[in-house]
């Protein structure tokens, strides 16, 4: 087992200027899961195949424990991508479908039965061992494809999208079962994905980038609570974070007709090029409905009303006269000029009605209206 | 039908609509299904008959669906052996309303085998090592285009026969990528994992006791990377030497030739002053040659003979620095200069023994035989001299023998 290092890693692709991965300085610890997160493009699956040794690193250097990497080839790495090849062997058992890497490798026969044995424990397989995969249940075989992986040790885990060729309901199973036998394992992991709710379940930290570029890593916890910038923001949580820019006034933002305290200490980091404004975050959980008569309270017409049971979301629009003179004020995870709030699911509103919404103190995100960086 | 069956084809066959798409793929009635020996797949794979045609059905996520048929589409247009894509259907729904997968369609390649049925029927025993050297001609191709394909194996190639031999066919694109160019840890990626799944495969056909016995799997693996490694290299590698040694122009190109690829334009650079040439080959597929010399010269040959003549047109081109000026004088320069002189040099009552391009032909290769015997360019006048008194006086007429023999 061991660590991972990302010194300063660049990759630049032939015949581009702007580097797929640009100065990535990331350590990521002894046994450790961490997400690589962010949209198509921005670099999550390059910083992976760097790490496979399938991408040159054009600049920096990368370690694993303590040994440098960077001009390795990726059969002696002493990683293992798993799921990249999961067709199960017809003719062979369980075991030797687990074993066979070993094998080749000229790995006494002793060794490979014991091995495959622990690694048979840990995926619930020990009775299946000398069955035919064709015995076994979707769910078993790729358990099979797991335990590959698993009998060869490898220092480290890198995993790339490797749900995305399953059905949705295999997926959330699956993805429980890669994170706790992760945990159980305690092997580094190295994981990538775009999805943002598959980042918060699985990882012990994430890594979100955005071009190229590291925007911000954390735990799970840390992304939620204090996002780094607009971006992370509004790419972590589901629903997304309410995002707009306000003008700020006196010392409070202004958003509609409600006045918003800006704490003194965040208002002393404002510059000249934030132009008296700011950009606010908010999540649906955050706000609170109450009475026009609140001085925070700023109204929220509803568009449509998301009942999930244990929640209810309204989706609505930012209503009062700043509001209106832009209408990507406001932005959420449902479009521009929406706001989304979680209301009581026993107490909804009804579609057209105006409901009046404050931030509950403390849960605001303020961001520089100039950089996006945060303030708060 | 649900009203949300979205069919996403370049050339859609209306047939497409009529098949069973509210039925999971495993349970498609028998009568829809071709009997077609399958590979091992993770997904569910079947072969459906549509419209007098065959066509491969495979059921997997939308968005995977859609990248392999995109990327399938970039195969086809980059002429590298591979399955055409039909299409994607998606927005399945069962009669209960439930969805299912989405299925990537595709044209069953006619003739063609996959790895497990050639080895149900009795083998010879070179037949592995053909299918083994086939896939590595794949897999350079494949490189040489920039594809990473990321789960080489017999499962994901089909074969076809080809005369003595086979060719290979990527089938499954699933885990693949396109680059500009590949970096060396992708491509000893691929060819590591190549040979550890072969070795799987092979593994799993010896425990279903459906290979010989005596067959070493481990030795199996390790030649596909040993060919790969040979055809990478000879394809690749730039070469300078002394502009004094320009046989060796020929010899790279007569190297490439014997391992089964065509070379087209060799990019050869001399340096400003002419003492180094450089020389790095290009690929291109069989029958270009005999087009691309036809075009060029009006001589209608056979392929071979045809990439035999253009390999000498291009090296003369390199030999009288003349890389840039318009082919087509250089090619008719080349045919007064060299091709019509070294014909005509021939006793007239020789001439007839042979065609004139198969004369040729055959005096390149004596050049060739001369220059690495003398280590020097041997000019053509002495070839042809050597050429007529050493081997085609002892000739016989080959055009008197033609009926006899056959």
């Amino acid at each position: 087992m061991a660590t991972v290092t990302y010194d300063h890693a660049t990759r630049v692709y032939p015949g581009t200027e702007r580097p797929a991965v640009d100065q990535l300085n990331l350590h990521i610890e002894d046994g450790e899961f961490l997400v690589l997160v962010g949209p198509s493009g921005c670099g999550k699956s390059t910083s992976l195949r760097m790490l496979a040794g399938l991408e040159d690193v054009n600049q920096g250097r990368i370690f694993i424990g303590d040994r440098d990497v960077t001009d390795v080839q990726p059969k002696d790495r002493d990683i293992a991508m798993v799921f990249q090849n999961y067709a199960l062997y017809p003719h062979m058992t369980v075991a030797d479908n687990m074993g066979f890497a070993l094998k080749i490798a000229g790995t006494p026969k002793a060794e490979i039965r014991q091995r495959v044995e622990e690694a048979a424990k840990i995926l619930d397989l020990t009775e299946y061992l000398d069955r035919k995969p064709k015995a076994l249940s979707g769910g078993q075989r790729q358990r099979v494809a797991m335990g590959r992986a698993i009998v060869r040790q490898p220092q480290v885990f890198l995993m790339d999208e490797p749900l995305s060729n399953l059905d949705a309901k295999l997926r959330v199973q699956t993805r429980t079962q890669i994170a706790s036998l992760q945990r159980r394992l305690g092997v580094t992991t190295v994981y990538v994905t775009h999805d943002q709710t598959e980042a918060l379940t699985m990882g012990d930290r994430i890594a979100v980038l955005k071009d190229g570029l590291l925007q911000q890593v954390g735990t799970p916890r840390e992304m939620y609570d204090t996002p780094a910038n607009v971006f992370v923001a509004g790419f972590i949580g589901s629903p997304a974070m309410n995002i707009g820019t306000f003008d700020v006034s006196g010392g409070n933002i202004e958003v509609g007709p409600a006045r918003l305290a800006l704490p003194r200490d965040v208002a002393g980091k404002l510059t000249s090029e934030d132009n008296n404004k700011v950009t606010l975050g908010f999540r649906p959980e955050s706000l609170d409905v109450t009475s026009e008569s609140d001085a925070s309270a700023f109204p929220v017409e509803v568009n449509i009303v998301e009942e999930l049971g244990s929640d209810a979301f309204v989706y609505g629009t930012l209503r009062g006269p700043l509001a209106q003179k832009d209408d990507s004020v406001i932005t959420s995870g449902a479009g521009d000029n929406q706001v989304i709030v979680r209301v009581d699911p026993r107490n909804v509103p009804m579609k057209g009605e105006r409901v009046f919404v404050t931030i509950r103190p403390g849960e605001e995100h303020v961001f520089s209206a100039a950089t996006g960086q945060r303030l708060s | 039908m649900s009203h949300d069956l979205q069919i996403t084809a370049s050339a859609p066959d209306p047939a497409l609509l009529d098949l069973p798409w509210d039925v999971p793929l495993e349970d498609w009635p028998a009568d829809r299904i071709a009997a077609l020996p399958r590979g091992i797949s993770r997904h569910t794979v079947r072969f459906v008959r549509m419209s007098g045609r065959v066509i491969a059905l495979k059921e997997i996520g939308e968005t995977v669906a859609y990248r392999e048929y995109a990327l399938l589409r970039q195969l086809k247009r980059l002429d590298v052996p591979s399955v055409d894509p039909v299409g994607v259907v998606t927005g399945r729904l069962d009669p209960d309303g439930e969805p299912l997968e989405a299925v990537l369609v595709t044209e069953h390649l006619q003739y063609s085998l996959p790895y497990r049925a050639l080895f149900s029927q009795a083998l010879r025993p070179d037949t592995l090592t053909r299918l083994i050297d086939a896939l590595a001609v794949l897999l350079v191709r494949l490189h040489v285009v920039g594809f990473y394909w990321g789960d080489v194996s017999l499962s994901n190639t089909l074969f076809r026969r080809d005369a003595e031999a086979f060719a290979a066919y990527l089938v499954d694109a699933e885990t693949g990528d396109l680059h500009r160019r590949l970096t060396d840890g992708q491509r000893n990626y691929d060819v590591d994992l190549a040979r550890t799944n072969i070795i799987g495969e092979l593994m799993d056909l010896a425990a279903g006791e459906l290979l010989d016995e005596d067959v070493d799997e481990l030795a199996i693996g390790d030649l596909l990377v040993e060919r790969y490694q040979e055809l990478w290299a000879s394809l690749t590698t730039e070469e300078s030497f002394d502009a004094a040694e320009r046989w060796r122009v020929a010899a790279r190109v007569d190297r490439l030739n014997d391992l089964g690829f065509d070379v087209d334009e060799l990019a050869m650079t001399t340096d400003i002053d002419g003492t180094t040439v450089r020389i790095q080959p290009k690929v291109v597929d069989a029958g270009h040659h005999s087009r691309r010399l036809m075009r060029l010269t009006g001589l209608d040959v056979q392929e071979n003979q045809a990439r035999r003549l253009l390999n000498d047109l291009d090296a003369y081109r390199a030999a009288t620095e003349r890389q840039n000026d318009d082919e087509s004088f250089v090619a008719h320069d080349w045919l007064t200069e060299v091709f019509e002189p070294s014909v005509r040099a021939v006793p007239r009552e020789l001439r007839g023994k042979l065609e004139a391009a198969q004369l040729f032909h055959e005096m390149l290769d004596h050049r060739w035989f001369l220059s690495e015997q003398q280590q020097r360019d041997v000019p053509m006048p002495e070839v042809v001299r050597s050429y007529v008194d050493n081997v085609l006086r002892h000739r016989r007429d080959e055009q008197a023998l033609l009926g006899e023999d056959s």
